[in-house]
């Protein structure tokens, strides 16, 4: 889950990292506490947010009134903006990229630190990145801060405070199951004072449940996603009009290409994983008809997920509210036999290929008729 | 031969008594696995298909000299489960287990290397070497003995793939689902390297999906080190970018890990690449 700009820079604050004086706003009042100059800053969970005009400074409090209401309810790339960060402004004398993430090649947290300060990561080139892998059963030691430190080049009292920091981050990204970990920039300022001028930071899902301090906010997910997190079922909405359901993230990801293959397009990618629960395949056909896809594919194989169990569940939505759409089946495995008899007098149209079964859902999602 | 698992592998299930253990324990047993042993805390003294609990892996080992473990335990266990069966001196270990925080991962793939064990998964269906032992959830009815590899990062798509080449008689020396979350123990260049030396394997196939870049590593791999053919399917070439797809491990972040790029390197490795899951069974039956 990633976390606003302002979610990651209280955790910062928990960890002593020193962030920008600053709070939410939504109105006059609450900008007394802060001193002139100021920055505005929209919470969306993207970058980019300053060239689409979502970051503004403003020197006053008009300017300050003016550039809210412009920013608030903002549409930047297809987030629209409900949070303001207003901060002080701080003077930099040099700026630096320091993050922690995870290499799933090298499966251990990788320091990535450069003194291109400010500047998206990709555009950096290899050579101005300094990387440092830490074994996650030691922690970070001495050795691997001096590895990263000594070729930042920066004067003695500042590298002590970039290694502090650096330890902190380090903490931060164990102790919180972080995906990744992000100060871009972190600043050395006029006066020597070493602070984080912006914070990203997504935590792994699978951990959220160790950390009920942390606010979810699923701004990234639909209502129907939403809905289905909440029941425990994959499922991710798309571009196009076939919804897809199928048992495994692998088989479900191949139908979505092969309907695409038949200039189909998907619009559901619904994973029904492993299961041998009806009234879970229940819940999720019913989400699917929810999401309103001109055909619905069904491809499944069984496996430990029985073909009879999905052809139940899906039997009991069918009967009791019908279906509007046209419904393709594809069905193959444990208990193929017993799940076409469960579904026969459905009204269902059934295939035998995923390659005939997509050709047919791409034609009707494309208007003809079989 | 096969790679990693053979008949010698005495297998302790973690997670035996829930419903999941109880089902699978005897799947594993139709099959001709060595199931010896199973560990549930408080439950020792009972059986399961007629194999005994235990209250922990050492109880466990020392009384049926089990040296591979099966982790069945719900996500919120399973680092404790891994640790407790390398301290217990278990050398192979399947973790099952989906939705284990990967920080947790993390840690038990660097133990197990630590300890000089082979760990597979987590998230994964298990491995099956058919004709000698089956450790996992893979279906038993699809495999077949025969000398095709196959490495996987996704369940399902590897049954359907599987149960394809049985149909056209071909068989598996070894079939290892190495799982769906971004930090797993074995790797395709790991199960490459053991097919390579296998004498049973001919061929090999791998299937792959979009997040990481194991493929492209594999690719890299094959080109210096794979004189066997290799077959390849990668799901996810529609799949939009910063979307998880179901496995933990399957997202496109910042640009990498998109299905185009895997695909390029495998071109660039001569591994053929199949259009449709069940193609791989055409393309291994005109190749070989």
């Amino acid at each position: 889950m990633k976390l606003f700009e302002y979610r990651g820079k209280e955790l910062f604050d928990k960890y002593d990292i020193a962030v920008p004086k600053g709070n939410i706003v939504t109105g006059e009042k609450d900008f007394t506490a802060l001193k002139f100059p100021i920055i505005l800053k929209a919470q969306v969970p993207i970058g980019g947010r300053g060239k689409a005009g979502g970051i503004k400074k403003a020197k006053d409090i008009n300017e300050a009134k003016d550039n809210l209401s412009q920013i608030m309810g903002m549409d930047i790339r297809g987030f629209k903006v409900g949070k303001v960060l207003a901060e002080e402004t701080a003077d930099i004398k040099k700026e630096l990229y320091l993050s922690i993430s995870l290499d799933r090649t090298k499966k251990m947290p990788l320091i990535m630190a450069s003194v291109e300060g400010g500047m998206e990561i990709e555009s950096v080139p290899d050579n101005k990145i300094f990387k440092e892998w830490i074994n996650p059963l030691i922690g970070i030691q001495a050795f691997n801060i001096r590895n990263i430190v000594s070729k930042l080049k920066f004067g003695k009292e500042e590298t002590t405070e970039i290694s502090k920091v650096l330890r902190k981050i380090y903490k931060l990204f164990r102790e919180y199951d972080c995906e990744l970990v992000e100060i871009n920039p972190l600043i050395i300022t006029k006066d020597g004072n070493i602070m984080a001028i912006d914070s990203k930071i997504i935590i792994n899902d699978d951990a959220m449940y160790r950390h009920t301090d942390i606010q979810p906010e699923l701004v990234e997910l639909t209502a129907l996603e939403k809905d289905a997190k909440d029941k425990g079922i994959s499922f991710v909405q798309l571009g196009g009009n076939i919804g897809v359901i199928a048992n495994g993230a692998g088989l479900t990801m191949a139908t979505l290409d092969a309907l695409n293959h038949f200039k189909g397009e998907g619009g559901v990618f619904l994973d029904l994983g492993g299961t041998d629960d009806p009234e879970k395949v229940k819940q999720a056909f019913e989400l699917m008809k929810k999401a309103k896809p001109k055909v619905i594919f069904l491809n499944l194989f069984g496996g430990i997920t029985k073909c009879d169990t999905v052809a139940t569940g899906v039997k009991s939505v069918i009967s009791k509210e019908g279906i509007d759409c046209p419904v393709v089946t594809r069905i193959k495995g444990m208990r193929e036999e017993e799940a076409k008899e469960i579904l026969k007098d459905a009204g269902l149209i059934t295939a035998t290929t995923l390659q005939d079964a997509a050709q047919r859902s791409s034609d009707l999602a494309g208007g003809k008729k079989l | 031969m096969s790679i990693f698992v053979d008949k010698t592998n005495k297998v302790l299930v973690q997670g035996a008594t829930g419903h999941q253990g109880v089902f699978h324990i005897g799947e594993m047993l139709d099959f001709g696995t060595k199931v010896v042993a199973g560990v549930t805390p408080g439950k020792e003294g009972q059986e399961v298909n007629g194999v005994p609990i235990f209250n922990n892996v050492q109880n466990g080992v020392d009384a049926t000299g089990a040296n591979t473990s099966l982790v069945l335990v719900p996500a919120r266990f399973a680092k404790d489960a891994v640790f407790e069966a390398l301290d217990a001196g278990i050398k192979t270990i399947i973790v099952i287990t989906e939705n284990i925080p990967f920080h947790d991962a993390m840690e038990f793939v660097h133990y197990a290397k630590y300890k000089d064990a082979v760990l597979i998964g987590p998230n994964c269906p298990g491995i099956a070497s058919p004709g000698k032992t089956k450790i996992g959830i893979l279906p038993g009815s699809i495999l077949s003995e025969g000398n095709v590899g196959v490495a996987s990062r996704s369940g399902t798509l590897t049954y359907e793939i599987v149960n394809s080449l049985k149909e056209k008689g071909i068989g598996q020396s070894t079939c290892v689902g190495l799982g769906g979350d971004p930090i797993i123990g074995t790797t395709f260049i790991d199960a490459l390297a053991a097919f390579e030396k296998d004498k049973e394997t001919k061929a090999i196939v791998l299937v792959g999906e979009i997040g990481g870049t194991a493929e492209e590593d594999a690719a890299e791999f094959i080109k210096k080190y794979v004189n066997k053919p290799v077959f390849a399917f990668i799901a996810g070439r529609t799949a939009p970018s910063g979307k998880r797809m179901g496995h933990a491990g399957a997202i496109i972040a910042r640009g990498k890990g998109t299905a185009e790029s895997k695909i390029k390197a495998f071109e660039k490795a001569n591994v053929e690449l199949a259009k449709f899951p069940t193609d791989i069974a055409d393309l291994i039956e005109k190749n070989l």
